[in-house]
C-alpha cells in the first residue's frame, strides 16, 4: 500500500516539465502624476502593490511544487496614457488574470477594455460606484469599498457614542464619494453630521519651511465656530489636508476618516491572527513594511492561487468560475474566511481601524448583527446594491 | 450528581502527582503545575516567544521553542536550569518527537521548513521543504511518517521519515495548524483554524474521509477556530479546542458527532491530558490561565492562572 501511495505520489512530487501547468497573471500599477505625500513617511516605493503581489506568487509557487503548478506574474507600471497598451502587453503574454492597482476611472477603462479575455481583481480602486452602477462582470474588488471603510469607522464611533459629526471633506471627486458613504453611514448606524465644510484644495505651501506655521494659523479658523460635535471626520481621498487636521483643530476634538483614526485594510503593527510571521516574510523580501496595496495585492494572488489549488486546475475558465463560486473562500490574516459577495463582486473583509501606531480596532462590531454573515453590515448589502451585471 | 460524586472520587485517588509545563508566549518564561494540587510550584524563564512545548519519554528533559531566539531551549526538569539549545531554523513554533525520544521535528514558521534534529548530538540533520507556513507537528505511533501541517498551503505533508521526503500531500481547509494521530495510527485529525472544521484522514488511502463542523448557540460562526487537539488513547473521544469560542469540543471518536461543548478560559489554545488521562488541561491565551477538565465527568474543575499569554503545555510521564 505504502508502494502505491509513494509511486502515485512521485508524479505530483516531481512533475516532468512538460507536464507542470503554469497559471499565467500580470499586476499593473497605473500611477497617476501628482503631488508628493503631505509626510515624506508615507511615500510610495517603487515597488508599491508590485512586491506584495510577489509575495502572494511565492505562496502559491509553494503549494503549487506540491500539485504541479507553476505560478507566473508579470509585472507592469504605466501612466494612464499608456494604460491601455500596457494592458494589451500584458494579455498578450498570457495573462489570464490581471491585478490592477489603478483609480477609479482607470479601473473601469481597463475592466471593459480587458473584456472576457481576463478577470481584473481591483486591488486599489475604492469608489462605491465601481460596485454599483458601474458594477463589471469580469472585476472582482479585492479593496474595500468607500462604504465598507465608513461603515468600519461609523461602528466602532456608534459603539463609543460618538455620534455626532463634523464632515470635513475635500474638493477632488473621490473626496466627495468617500464623503457620502460617510453620510450613509451616519444614517445606517445611528449617528449624525452635525455640519459639513468642504476645504477647497488651491495648491498651497505644504513642505516649505514655513508651512507648519501656515497650517497652524489655518486649520484652527477653517474649523472654527462649528456646530457642536464629538469628532471631526476628514474625507480626502486626494491627500491635500486631513494629515493637517489632528491637534489643529478649534475645538478639542479627535480626527478620523482619512487621518486620525483611519479605516484601511492592513497595518504593518498588526501582530494578531498570525499577521506577525506573514510581517516578517514581507519585510524580508521588500526590506520595508507592507502597505494596503501590497496586502490587496497579495491578497488578489492567493485568491488566483486559492482557486487553482482547489480546483487542480490552470484553465483560466475553471478558477474563474471557482472564485465566483459560492464555494470560494481564502485566508487573509483577519481571523476569518473571507468571501465574495455575489451581488458586486466585492470580497467580504474586516476592517482595521488603525493610527500612526497601531490597530486600534477591527470590524464588524460585535454589536452589530447580520442575518447572514457579520462582515455584510460592512458595505453595500444585497438589497441596496446598485449593482446589474451587464 | 452522580457524576459529580464520581468525580470527586476521582480527584480523591491517590494518583501520582505529574508536572504540567506551560510556555508563556509573552510572558517569556515556563509555568509548572502540580497536577495533583493544582497549585503553580515554580516558573523559570525560557528565552524569547516560547511556543511549542515537549518532553523526553524519560521526563527528563524539557525541549522549548523559543521562536524569537530562533533556537529550541532544553531544560532539566528537576533544576528548570537551561542544560543546552538545539539548532531549529528559523522561527521554530511546534515539533514532535521521535516515540524513541529521537529525533525531534520541528516547524519553521517563517522559512516553509520541517528541521530534522538530533537530540542526543544537538546537530541538525536534515531539512525538509513543505508549503507555507508549517506549524502542527504529528508523528504515526509506529515512528513510520511525520505530517506537518502548512497554514497557508492548506495541506497536511505527510514525510516518510526514513527517507526525509514528502510522500503525500493532502489538502485540507484554510489554515491548518495542529494534527495528531489516533494510537493505532490509522486516522490522522487536523484542525483547520479559519475553515473551521477537523479534517479525519485516513491515513493508508491519504484521503479526508470526514469533516467535523461546529456550531454554538450565541455563538458567532467567524468565532469558531479550532486549534489544539486531543484524542484518547483508546480512541474514543476527541478534544478540540475552539480558540476565540472559548470552548473545548468533545467528539465521539466512533461517530466523529460533537457531544458536548465546555466552556473554558478565552481563547483557549493548546490541550495535553494527565498519564493517565483523568484531567485535561487547556492554555487560555487571553486570560491568562489553565483550564482543568475532568476528563470522565466531561466537567471543568477549576482554572489556574499562569503567566502571560499561555501557548503550549506538556503533561511530564509517570
Amino acid at each position: 500500500m505504502r508502494i502505491v501511495a509513494a509511486l502515485g505520489l512521485m508524479g505530483l512530487l516531481a512533475p516532468a516539465p512538460g507536464l507542470a501547468e503554469t497559471i499565467r497573471a500580470a499586476v499593473l500599477r497605473v500611477d497617476v502624476a501628482g503631488l508628493p505625500p503631505i509626510s515624506r513617511l508615507d511615500l510610495a516605493p517603487a515597488d508599491l502593490g508590485l512586491a506584495g503581489a510577489r509575495l502572494g506568487t511565492e505562496d502559491n509557487a509553494t503549494t503549487g511544487s506540491f500539485l504541479g503548478q507553476t505560478f507566473e506574474t508579470a509585472e507592469f507600471t504605466a501612466t494612464p496614457e499608456t494604460a491601455a497598451a500596457t494592458l494589451e502587453k500584458a494579455l498578450a503574454g498570457g495573462a489570464g488574470f490581471v491585478v490592477l492597482l489603478a483609480d477609479d476611472a482607470i479601473t473601469l477603462a481597463l475592466a471593459d477594455q480587458a473584456g472576457d479575455r481576463a478577470l481584473v481583481l481591483n486591488a486599489a480602486a475604492r469608489g462605491d460606484g465601481l460596485r454599483g452602477k458601474d458594477c463589471r462582470a469580469n472585476l472582482v474588488h479585492v479593496a474595500p469599498s468607500h462604504a465598507m471603510l465608513a461603515d468600519a469607522l461609523a461602528q466602532l464611533l456608534v459603539w463609543k457614542k460618538w455620534d455626532e459629526w463634523f464632515l470635513v471633506l475635500g474638493s477632488h471627486p473621490a473626496d466627495a464619494d468617500l464623503a457620502a458613504a460617510f453620510r450613509t453611514a451616519a444614517t445606517k448606524f445611528g449617528a449624525e453630521i452635525v455640519e459639513e465644510r468642504v476645504y477647497e484644495d488651491t495648491g498651497g505651501a505644504r513642505r516649505t519651511d514655513t508651512g507648519h506655521v501656515q497650517v497652524q494659523k489655518q486649520m484652527p479658523v477653517f474649523t472654527q465656530g462649528a456646530e457642536d460635535h464629538d469628532i471631526l471626520i476628514a474625507a480626502d481621498e486626494a491627500g491635500i489636508f486631513a494629515e493637517y487636521l489632528p491637534y489643529q483643530t478649534w475645538d478639542a476634538r479627535p480626527v478620523a476618516g482619512s487621518a486620525g483614526l483611519v479605516p484601511r485594510t492592513w497595518h504593518p503593527a498588526l501582530e494578531a491572527w498570525g499577521a506577525t510571521q506573514f510581517q516578517n516574510r514581507f519585510e524580508a523580501m521588500a526590506g520595508r513594511p507592507m502597505r494596503d496595496e501590497d496586502y490587496q495585492a497579495w491578497l488578489a494572488v492567493r485568491i488566483i492561487g486559492e482557486a487553482a489549488t482547489r480546483t487542480g486546475s490552470a484553465d483560466p475558465a475553471a478558477l474563474r468560475a471557482h472564485i465566483l463560486s459560492p464555494e470560494f473562500e481564502v485566508a487573509g490574516f483577519k481571523g476569518q474566511k473571507l468571501t465574495l459577495r455575489d451581488w458586486d463582486h466585492q470580497l467580504r473583509q474586516p476592517i482595521l481601524l488603525t493610527t500612526g501606531a497601531l490597530t486600534v480596532s477591527v470590524s464588524p462590531q460585535d454589536a452589530f448583527l447580520h442575518q447572514v454573515s457579520q462582515l455584510d453590515t460592512l458595505g453595500k448589502d444585497r438589497p441596496e446594491t446598485e449593482c446589474v451585471f451587464p | 450528581m452522580r457524576l459529580a460524586v464520581l468525580s470527586l472520587v476521582l480527584l480523591a485517588q491517590p494518583a501520582l502527582a505529574n508536572k504540567v509545563f506551560i510556555s508563556n508566549e509573552k510572558g517569556n518564561n515556563v509555568t509548572v503545575l502540580d497536577s495533583e494540587t493544582l497549585e503553580v510550584i515554580a516558573d523559570f524563564p525560557a528565552g524569547n516567544r516560547p511556543r511549542g512545548i515537549t518532553i523526553s519519554p524519560d521526563g527528563k528533559e524539557l525541549y522549548v521553542c523559543a521562536s524569537d531566539d530562533d533556537t529550541v531551549r532544553v531544560f532539566d526538569t528537576e533544576t528548570y536550569t537551561e542544560t543546552h539549545t538545539l539548532p531549529s531554523g528559523p522561527d521554530p513554533e511546534l515539533f514532535v518527537l521521535h516515540p524513541s525520544g529521537n529525533p525531534l521535528y520541528i516547524a519553521n514558521e517563517d522559512d516553509n521548513l520541517v528541521t530534522i534534529v538530533d537530540v542526543q548530538s544537538h546537530k541538525m540533520l536534515a531539512e525538509v521543504p513543505v508549503g507555507v507556513e508549517p506549524e502542527g507537528m504529528a508523528i504515526s505511533p509506529d515512528g513510520a511518517f511525520v505530517v506537518n501541517t502548512s497554514e497557508t498551503t492548506n495541506m497536511a505533508h505527510f514525510i516518510d521519515t526514513a527517507s526525509s521526503q514528502i510522500v503525500a500531500n493532502v489538502l485540507v481547509d484554510q489554515r491548518p495548524r495542529y494534527a495528531q494521530f489516533t494510537s493505532d495510527g490509522k486516522l490522522l485529525f487536523v484542525t483547520a483554524e479559519i475553515g473551521g472544521t477537523v479534517a479525519v484522514i485516513d491515513v493508508a488511502t491519504k484521503e479526508v474521509i470526514h469533516k467535523i463542523g461546529f456550531e454554538i448557540p450565541g455563538v458567532l460562526p467567524e468565532a469558531i477556530q479550532p486549534v489544539g487537539l486531543k484524542i484518547t488513547q483508546d480512541g474514543s473521544k476527541v478534544f478540540v479546542a475552539l480558540g476565540p469560542a472559548n470552548r473545548v469540543a468533545v467528539i465521539d471518536g466512533a461517530t466523529f458527532e460533537v457531544t458536548d461543548y465546555l466552556l473554558v478560559g478565552q481563547r483557549v489554545w493548546q490541550l495535553a491530558f494527565t498519564p493517565d488521562e483523568s484531567l485535561l488541561f487547556t492554555t487560555n491565551g487571553n486570560s491568562n490561565d489553565v483550564s482543568v477538565i475532568d476528563v470522565a465527568a466531561l466537567e471543568v474543575v477549576r482554572s489556574v492562572p499562569v503567566g502571560q499569554q499561555p501557548w503550549g503545555i506538556v503533561v511530564a510521564p509517570d
